[in-house]
């Protein structure tokens, strides 16, 4: 359940701005640009393996955060980009505190591999390096409400991007690396006791993709999907609570909204909205974040 | 700048990439067991329940120059010549220790049974039944009541399991296999002393019967632990097939009296009724108190809430409402407001190292429990110590008996008091780890480390004051969690260092020392 949060965190990344880790849109050499994106998640059901339930000590779960992210354009076709937020967990029943701070620190490098136009088609191939590693020494052990997982991460995805007029669709599909991670306690039970305060962490592949309509980088329209799933795991059992190395899977389905602020240039608002629609070990939740961007352009606008 | 920025990247992945995520667990690479003392007089120590050590017979074993026992010996000829890499890690597993080993399993069947029940859909609450342990709810739930219980019988059994095989081993004098045929190698260090029955089938046989009532549902797991502890004494060519047999039945035989007592020790009726539940509120409200009331939601009812009347092993019934301890600051009193402002302060300003402290005695649902937890304190020490088996199930023996009845004697005043957790008081207050469900006076962790600590520091003097330490840590783990107030906690510790020095009085006049 808490990795809702983590991953609800992660998405933010990919899926609220432009020029960001999942799409193909690139800031041109020497711009930047920098925002701010709120977002809220809540959950009033989970999956606790495959059995769907609510939890009257839990209540909803709420999870508010802010999120501080920018983009460099090192060339017009490699993009160094940086998030962090800040994370406030809670639930409305039962007597578990919540918790609060500052999250992990998440960076990403964007590089275009290929591009090329045939018979009015635009396609682009991207390759995404990622890393993340946490920023503050809060509690991972304390799912659902811990702001996060502590492992440290390395990604790497690939994206296939097409464009026919304003109309396009992008897929990608990401394997994340995931540290084990380092817990209070000094042993716990998953399918068996383990003497250790190391916990494994299984990695991750998710998929991504989206179909929209956009007139530049600036001003965009899309429909997306999000699969992910970890590899490896356990389920949690009957009224156990989670844990960090539950079996985590997620169907996704938002929308994303990109637009120019009028008369302020470099300006825009973005807004998605996201809904699980299956999960496993999960909360079954709704995210909606709003954020503003700005950005400083040096040169040219952005390449695409 | 772009090319250095691609290499860092890249570099950066490969190195996460490379590193190994196995896990190295801290009971993994324990040495083989190898006693600086033999204990042979074990035979004369005092038992727990076993009128004398020859209560249960142990027949003769057949002779070492019988075509039989010639026929034994083969096996473990055979069974070294062929030896799998499985074999290996298993034996490298047992040999350090069979009495630590089996204190394993049973953690480890503690804390998959250690789950309260889902409600049923009209918000009551189903009881895990004996008779049907592999339905949902399964039986049981270990819960630190539960599981302090388990502990002990399972450790006494095999405690007077080994005193009875101490006896046998020295009425019968049987040379060990390595002995009577100097082909056969032995392959963990073996105790130089007689063979016949087997101390390490013994303690698994006691140690199988008594787990079989305790967790009916793991019968399959158990017999298999069982057949793997004893194909590594073959092996080790530590012991011959006979001598395995014998210990097993001893060890059996000696656990059917503790299963015996377990199954009249009044635990079974713990839960109590709708009607004891009632009366428990009554009462509390009777004596112008604030009553427990389950914070969970659908309310739940007390967890054993009249497990205070359980017979344990070091107090009787009256000895514990003798030692009761006095009533917490009433729920009206200046005195109550003032601790609970205390707990609302924790909850509100622990700092990140006392979070630490919370989660690591935490020891809540789904874990080996509070006793769980010393239990494994316990025997990553004793690992360093060089026990003999008799001594590792002695003093396990006394650390579990110690918590049991820890555990009677706080649940004696729990339900004698029916006070309400600081959090029902005052909603403002939030827990930093799960809220047990019961009463708050006194606190389970500071009774069961305030015997764990007494009783561990007279076994290993070395470390008393480590012990206290983290007994004390323990005890404000709960204070920081907002779970307890100050009075639950320090009066626990008092209470737990009660019983634990009934244990230290037993261990000074049991013949061990």
């Amino acid at each position: 359940m808490r990795i809702i949060t983590a991953l609800t965190m992660f998405n933010m990344c990919f899926s609220l701005s432009a020029q960001t880790e999942s799409d193909a849109l690139f800031m041109a050499k020497k711009n930047l640009c920098g925002g701010f994106v709120y977002g809220n998640t809540t959950w009033d059901h989970y999956w606790e393996g495959t059995f769907y339930r609510d939890n009257a000590n839990i209540g909803t779960f709420k999870s508010n955060s802010v999120m501080a992210m920018t983009n460099y354009g090192i060339s017009n076709s490699l993009n160094l980009i940086a998030s962090a937020a800040w994370v406030d967990n809670r639930v409305t029943a039962g007597t578990l505190i919540g918790q609060k701070g500052i999250q992990d620190l998440n960076l990403f490098l964007k590089k275009e591999l290929w591009a090329k136009e045939i018979k009015g088609f635009n396609g682009s191939l991207v390759a995404v390096g990622g890393v993340s590693t946490p920023l503050s020494n809060y509690v991972a052990d304390y799912l659902p409400l811990s702001i996060g997982m502590r492992s440290k991460t390395a990604s790497l995805r690939l994206l296939g991007d097409v464009q026919k007029g304003h109309w396009y669709g992008t897929a990608s599909a990401m394997y994340t690396r995931r540290n084990n991670v380092t817990i209070d306690r000094n042993a716990y039970y998953t399918t068996e006791m383990v003497y250790s305060n190391e916990v494994f962490i299984p990695d991750m592949f998710s998929y991504n993709l989206r179909l929209g309509w956009r007139d530049g980088a600036e001003k965009y329209f899309e429909l997306l999907a999000d699969r992910m799933n970890t590899l490896g795991g356990f389920d949690m059992r009957k009224n156990d609570m989670p844990f960090l190395s539950n079996d985590m899977e997620s169907l996704r389905v938002g929308v994303n909204l990109k637009y120019p602020v009028p008369r302020v240039s470099g300006m825009s608002v973005m807004l998605t909205g996201m809904h699980t629609l299956t999960g496993r070990n999960m909360g079954k939740a709704k995210t909606l974040m709003a954020g503003v961007v700005y950005q400083v352009e040096f040169k040219n606008g952005a390449k695409k | 700048m772009n090319r250095f920025i691609k290499i860092v990247g890249i570099a950066g992945l490969l190195a996460m990439a490379s590193c190994s995520k196995e896990i190295t667990q801290r009971n993994q690479n324990f040495a083989a067991l190898n006693p600086d003392k033999t204990d042979t007089s074990a035979g004369s120590w005092r038992p727990v329940l076993l009128s004398s050590v020859t209560e249960f017979g142990c027949d003769n074993p057949i002779a070492v120059t019988s075509p039989d026992y010639k026929l034994e010996l083969l096996e473990i000829k055979s069974r070294q010549a062929n030896m799998s890499d499985e074999d290996e890690a298993l034996l490298k597993y047992w040999s350090a220790g069979t009495v630590l080993r089996w204190n394993e399993i049973l953690r480890e069947l503690v804390a998959k049974y250690n789950l309260p029940p889902y409600q049923n859909p009209d918000g009551t609450y189903p009881i895990p039944s004996a008779a049907n342990p592999l339905v949902y709810p399964y039986f049981p739930f270990a819960n630190p009541p539960y599981a302090a219980r388990a502990y002990a019988y399972v450790s006494a059994a095999q405690y007077d399991a080994l005193l009875a095989a101490y006896h046998y081993k020295g009425f019968y004098r049987r040379s060990r296999p390595a002995v009577v045929d100097n082909t056969i190698k032995e392959l963990v260090p073996v105790v130089k002393d007689y063979a016949y029955p087997s101390e390490e089938a013994v303690v698994a046989g006691a140690a199988f019967a008594m787990m079989s009532l305790l967790f009916p549902g793991e019968q399959d797991y158990l017999q298999d632990k069982l057949n793997e502890c004893l194909n590594t004494r073959i092996l080790a060519g530590a012991n011959v097939r006979s001598e395995l047999d014998a210990g097993v039945s001893l060890g059996k035989a000696v656990a059917s009296k503790f299963i015996q007592r377990a199954r009249n020790d009044r635990a079974g009726k713990a839960i109590g009724t709708p009607a004891d539940w009632a009366k428990l509120e009554n009462s509390a409200i009777a004596r112008g108190e604030t009553p427990w009331i389950s914070q969970e939601s659908p309310k739940r009812p007390p967890m054993l809430p009249l497990f205070g009347k359980t017979l344990g092993f070091l107090m009787d019934t009256t000895e514990v409402i003798n030692n009761r301890p006095p009533a917490p600051p009433s729920t009206g009193s200046a005195e109550f407001a003032k601790e609970l402002d205390e707990v609302l302060w924790y909850s509100q300003n622990a700092t990140r190292d006392q979070m630490r402290i919370v989660h690591f005695w935490g020891d809540g649902a789904g874990t080996y429990t509070p006793p769980g937890h010393w239990n494994a304190i316990a025997c990553e020490d004793f690992v360093n110590m060089r026990f003999s088996e008799v001594r590792w199930a002695r003093n396990l023996a006394l650390l579990n008996m110690a918590m049991f009845d820890a555990a009677i004697c706080c649940w004696d005043a729990k339900y004698a008091y029916f006070n309400p957790r600081p959090s029902q008081v005052n909603n403002k207050i939030k827990t930093l780890t799960g809220l047990p469900n019961f009463p708050a006076y006194t606190s389970g962790h500071s009774t069961f480390s305030g015997a764990a600590a007494t009783i561990l520091g007279h076994v290993n003097p070395g470390r008393a004051a480590d012990y206290m330490s983290m007994a004390d840590e323990a005890s404000k783990s709960r204070l920081y969690g907002a779970l307890h107030y100050r009075s639950d906690i320090e009066v626990g510790m008092q209470m737990g260092k009660m019983v634990g020095s009934k244990a230290v009085d037993r261990a000074k006049t049991d013949g061990a020392e």
